[in-house]
């Protein structure tokens, strides 16, 4: 039997990520370029524009630095203790076997001494990736669970799906600390007085200004959470098409949902990273709208439709 | 002017023509690079076989014609390694893979065997190697599907021709265990 047709081209989904990083980019840098300008204008009326140059330029900065020093970070933070040689032979079986699959070369692994069933993937390129799983996902599932798990993880490895993510979370950071800034300077009645003092279009500015700072932040944040939800389903379908065997990654989703246990390592930043929500909280708002992933019981059901 | 639009037109063949060509070639280099994936797990394989016979030999010294069986299959498969196409290696590979299930079969009288660490780790060795075998043969095949597609389409086909670049083969093996490809809809 030839390879089939419906093979996923690692190449061309790589190709597209590309594209999508660009767009967004372009997208985040549009809105980016508009809150500052509005908050520039609102402290220091009419030198808006300076303040542009110095948002986009520190998103730059914080972008390039996570680029560079993300993983090591996001690992550290998750108390995650790389493998040893000759420990854990399944694992290293499994990520070795799945990474002759892609045409990479095998990630680094990490272990995390929690009970919590769970695992994420981070690094920016396939070159510097590094996966984690929770010692309770070693123990809790078996083989062709673990390898529908790992195939999802390294789908984020080889579609670039980290830097993405990487690069949102960044970006709608930035935009959150802009317009957190602006939000207290009304609480704290400061900066505005010179743009009333003038009155030369400064109520326009106070106003724009005070929607902008309470929009912005709530689209940037649903853009990224429609991303992360969208990446979800993109690394369960190129997984299973690596396995050739849904049932076990919809198998060890079901193990992972029925887990009542939070990972106690995993918080608000590092959430949408994991392979299913860590933090395991609050009720449902607004049809899912705010989650980092998608409801588990249709990620479950799309695995199915593969039979 | 007017003698610029036709210089403006072939260099745009120009760079129509080594864009293709550089597609080609990248093609084929991953090809081969899938093709090296496949090569270290066989040859992985191969090393691991003698371990294995002397191992099982140990508990089950009568069954001659088993090992020598495995052993012959082994040789066959190593000259094959050295000088075949795809299609005469796969052909060794299976009745190397063969053999090495009568082994196991023999393996599985000997429960004293079964309890031997060396034994433990050779088969999940062997197991590991085998899943790594699959796994290269698929990304290998699909390489070279995307890249004799590439031969025989319009229009890096007329490209293929002139520059002399033939198709490759693919690498099949008798599995029976080969997994069903699902229907993944990424909408």
């Amino acid at each position: 039997m030839a390879a089939s047709p419906s093979r996923l081209n690692i190449y061309d989904a790589v190709a597209a990520n590309r594209w999508r990083t660009a767009a967004l980019i372009v997208v985040f840098a549009g809105i980016l370029t508009g809150l500052a300008y509005v908050v520039g204008e609102y402290f220091a009326p009419g030198y808006g524009v300076a303040m542009i140059p110095l948002a986009l330029g520190f998103s730059g900065l914080s972008a390039t630095a996570s680029y560079f020093a993300g993983d090591k970070l996001v690992l550290a933070q998750s108390q995650a203790r790389e493998l040893g040689p000759g420990e854990e032979p399944q694992l290293r079986n499994i990520v070795e076997t799945l990474s002759i699959g892609l045409g990479i070369a095998p990630p680094r692994i990490y272990v995390i001494d929690d009970s919590a069933p769970n695992a994420f993937a981070t690094g920016r390129d396939p070159k510097h990736a590094s996966i984690a799983v929770t010692r309770g996902l070693l123990d809790k599932l078996d083989r062709t669970e673990l390898e529908g798990v790992l195939a999802h993880e390294l789908s984020h490895v080889v579609n670039h799906d980290i830097r993405v993510m990487l690069l949102v979370t960044v970006l709608v950071g930035t935009v959150a600390l802009l317009s957190d800034w602006m939000l207290r300077s009304f609480f704290w009645g400061g900066g505005g007085r010179r743009g009333r003092d003038r009155s030369s279009g400064g109520g326009i500015f106070v106003i724009l200004a005070i929607v902008l700072a309470i929009l912005t932040p709530i689209v940037a944040t649903l853009i990224q959470l429609a991303v992360s939800r969208q990446r979800e389903y993109l690394a369960d379908a190129s997984g299973a098409l690596l396995t050739r065997y849904p049932p076990g990654l919809a198998n060890a989703l079901r193990k992972i949902a029925a887990d009542k246990e939070a990972l106690e390592v995993a918080n608000k930043a590092t959430a949408s990273l994991y392979f299913a929500n860590p933090l395991k909280d609050a009720p449902r708002a607004l049809d899912g709208l705010f989650d980092t992933h998608p409801p588990i019981a249709e990620r479950i059901r799309r695995l199915e439709a593969m039979g | 002017m007017e003698i610029l639009i036709p210089l403006i037109i072939i260099a745009l063949i120009v760079v129509f023509v080594v864009g293709m060509y550089n597609r080609l070639v990248t093609l084929r280099q991953r090809v081969r690079e899938a093709w090296s994936d496949i090569d270290v797990q066989l040859k992985r394989r191969h090393d691991l076989i003698p371990n294995l016979v002397a191992t099982v030999q140990g508990y089950a010294a009568h069954e001659k014609g088993v090992f020598e069986n495995v052993t012959k299959a082994r040789a066959a498969a190593v000259a094959a390694g050295q000088s075949g196409t795809p299609q005469e290696r796969a052909v060794a590979e299976n009745q190397l893979t063969a053999a090495l299930r009568t082994v196991f079969a023999v393996a599985e009288n000997y429960p004293q065997l079964q309890a031997v660490q060396e034994f433990k780790d050779l088969s999940e060795n062997l197991t590991a190697t085998e899943d790594k075998i699959s796994f290269a043969r698929r990304f290998y095949n699909g390489n070279v599907r995307d890249y004799n597609t590439a031969l025989q389409t319009v229009p890096t086909n007329i490209l293929a021709g002139m520059f002399g670049f033939t198709p490759e083969q693919y690498f099949e093996l008798a599995d029976a265990t080969e997994r069903e490809v699902p229907k993944v809809s990424f909408s």
